[in-house]
């Protein structure tokens, strides 16, 4: 399936930067009313939570690198949903969203932004490692290209053991085409037929290099080519097609027990990170990528297609907010762990 | 006792871990086919299967961080990297995740993985091939990182390496793989926590570890003709040290010198004499002494590869200086 995606609408592989997004919708009537629902329910979860953390960060609640997800929740609101329990998950250091929508409660996500002990790394892993084993969520890894490796790992044990069915998706930015682990970890994958869902998240910058300045060939899913590695690409501001193609990725590869590589054309709205003033691109881009913003583009078609009203917007909202304001609040109330502690799990006890 | 190498002693360590626990595979560069490029792991192909003796492409990040990943996964596995100067392509993934994982992740993910490596110079590889660089990695939290330097070590090392939650790094100083001598049937179980007086003496304390510890007992020998009762310790575990047995040791004779083959500047062997000085100051009759490698990348010439290197000569002369001083 080298080169589009089955299962989303043919329009919906092949987006690439500059080309009119809107006009890859999939219709959402055919997932139903609950279930887009659902969808819009969980982008808006990491939304408001996500911007309450900016403004938390604002007052020093949360210090250290704070890499926002906004723009880009289409993408961890569209996998997430077609893995089970027994599936492994790694991703990077932009992982709340994905940490959230794959079962970590938001209290402890953001007990772990304070950095108190009811965090679910318990204070010592911040806002990029957040790990948390009851949902295998193999965190949180903050050197770019790192999780790759592990990715391949963790699917050499499932199939070692074995864990029959049991897949890993590994998350990463298109930033890390360019280290030596992605092609490393790309040729184990393909060489060794392992269980891995590789999804890219090309937000087209590298912190503040943009992937033609840094890639010799920006069509990213060419290079796989020589791994022997079947890709798909589709638009990461739909939410829609986001999950269909990942479902049928991980069809493929839950029945051929071999790696696929997905990528996800999507867009950062905020900064790098905290301490990024976005000298790299211009604001009138910044913009015109918001027109496509996964949630209010989602909102609208499921107004425009009967599925939802503006009142059953302000519920899911409404209840985001309140799930955010119990997380700060758990948070708030949350202990420091006492620093006689400080060496505590550098190994085993 | 039979009579047995280091390497097979190696080989005999892997066969018996391959047969007490699934989980355990091997896995690195020319392991499999090729009989491993130390010919550690020969015949545990035909043993053991592709599965489980498992050859990897030239890929040091990706194979050790997929170790590492595997270890996660509940799988224990042992990788060997051809040397240390390969393993420093991986240093990302065993200092940035291997070594971190169970702190950043509050104690939440272990990684019971087992890293081999040969280390060391002596047999004319050049500055590629031949350096001692544990030091680097005995210097990170949460790794473990031994060296054994006799047959009983070499057998004995593996096992509880394996049974430990957290990386353990085992280095294989080159020079020490034809090492012959006699080992019990069955091995004996050895601890992996402390340290092992090889050859006991009132003069002086010589503290070494890995390939340096043939040349300490060698070193030893001549001091002992020349009326000096050396008492020479291997540490054999580079990371935690234990320095009581160092410190029981340098109580008795008052005089310490430290043989390390990695270079003098930021080397393990400073490292020893600083927390002998910060623990035992006032036991001690002269100040701490070492013998390390000339700070040079290990040059190819064999008279200027031996010149570098901590041999016997500079090692009794050490002594014998130490002795005189104070």
């Amino acid at each position: 399936m080298n080169g589009s995606v089955p299962g989303g609408s043919p329009g919906a592989a092949g987006v690439r930067r500059g080309e009119a997004l809107s006009r890859y919708a999939i219709d959402p009537a055919a997932h139903g009313r609950e279930f887009c629902l659902a969808r819009l329910a969980d982008m808006l979860r990491v939304r408001r939570m996500e911007e309450r953390c900016a403004q938390l960060y604002g007052e020093g609640k949360i210090r250290g690198f704070l890499h926002l997800y906004i723009g880009e929740e289409a993408v961890a609101a569209g996998v997430m949903p077609n893995l089970a329990p027994v599936d492994n998950v790694v991703a990077t250091y932009r992982e709340h969203g994905h940490a959230l929508l794959r079962g970590v409660s938001m209290n402890a996500i953001m007990a772990e932004m304070y950095g108190k002990q009811e965090g679910c790394s318990r204070g010592r892993g911040g806002s990029m490692h957040l790990f948390d084993r009851a949902t295998r969520f193999y965190g949180g890894n903050a050197i770019v290209g790192g999780g790759l490796p592990l990715a391949v790992g963790l699917a050499l044990a499932d199939t070692m053991l074995p864990r029959p069915g049991a897949v890993t998706v590994c998350f990463f930015g298109e930033g890390a085409v360019a280290e030596g682990a992605f092609h490393e970890s790309m040729n184990l994958a393909s060489l060794w037929q392992l269980p891995v869902l590789f999804v890219c998240e090309n937000n087209l910058y590298a912190m503040g290099t943009a992937l033609s300045r840094s890639e010799a060939e920006i069509d990213l899913t060419k290079k796989l080519a020589g791994y022997g590695i079947d890709t798909g690409h589709v638009n990461g501001m739909n939410v829609l097609a986001v999950h269909d193609a990942a479902r049928q990725a991980l069809a493929q590869v839950r029945e051929s027990r071999r790696p696929f590589f997905l990528e996800l054309h999507t867009y950062r709205f905020r900064a790098h990170s905290m301490f990024d003033p976005e000298l790299y691109r211009d604001k009138a881009e910044v913009e015109r990528w918001k027109t496509h913003g996964p949630i209010h583009t989602f909102t609208d078609k499921l107004k425009a297609a009967g599925l939802m009203t503006e009142a059953d917007f302000q519920r899911l909202d409404a209840a985001a907010m309140a799930e955010v304001d119990a997380a700060v609040a758990f948070a708030e109330a949350g202990t420091w762990e006492p620093a006689t502690q400080l060496g505590r799990d550098v190994t085993a006890p | 006792m039979p009579a047995t190498s280091y390497r097979e002693a190696l080989r005999a360590a892997h066969r018996e871990a391959l047969q007490r626990d699934a989980r355990v595979f091997v896995m690195g560069e020319d392991v499999g086919r090729y009989g491993g490029s130390y010919a550690v792991t020969k015949g545990l192909l035909e043993e053991f299967g592709e599965a489980r003796v498992r050859d990897t492409p030239l890929s040091e990040l990706g194979f050790v961080g997929a170790g590492i990943g595997a270890a996660m996964g509940g799988m224990r596995p042992i990788v060997e990297v051809m040397t240390v100067n390969f393993s420093l392509l991986a240093l990302d993934a065993i200092v940035n995740t291997a070594a971190a994982l169970r702190h950043m992740s509050g104690g939440q993910f272990g990684v019971p993985v087992v890293i081999r490596m040969a280390t060391g110079a002596g047999r004319q590889l050049a500055a590629q091939h031949s350096h001692s660089l544990e030091v680097w990695y005995a210097h990170v939290p949460g790794l473990k990182v031994l060296a054994p330097a006799t047959l009983a070590d070499a057998r004995g090392m593996l096992w509880p390496a394996l049974q430990d939650p957290d990386p353990v790094l085992i280095f294989e100083h080159a020079q020490l793989y034809n090492l012959e001598g006699d080992l019990p049937d069955p091995a004996p179980v050895v601890d992996i926590s402390r340290a092992a007086v090889r050859r006991a003496g009132d003069d002086v304390t010589i503290v070494t570890y890995g390939g340096s510890l043939p040349r300490a007992l060698a070193a030893a020998g001549t001091l002992a003709e020349q009326g000096i009762a050396a008492e020479v310790i291997d540490l054999r575990v580079l990371r935690p040290l234990d320095m009581a047995t160092v410190l029981a040791s340098v109580r008795k004779t008052h005089r310490v010198l430290v043989v390390d083959e990695g270079w003098r500047t930021g080397s393990l062997a400073g490292e020893v004499m600083a927390r002998v000085a910060e623990e035992a100051f006032y036991d001690l009759d002269a100040p701490p002494a070492r013998v390390c490698s000339e700070e040079v990348p290990i040059p190819y010439a064999k008279h200027m590869e031996e010149a570098a290197l901590p041999l016997p000569p500079k090692i009794v002369a050490a002594a014998r200086a130490l002795r005189q001083s104070a």
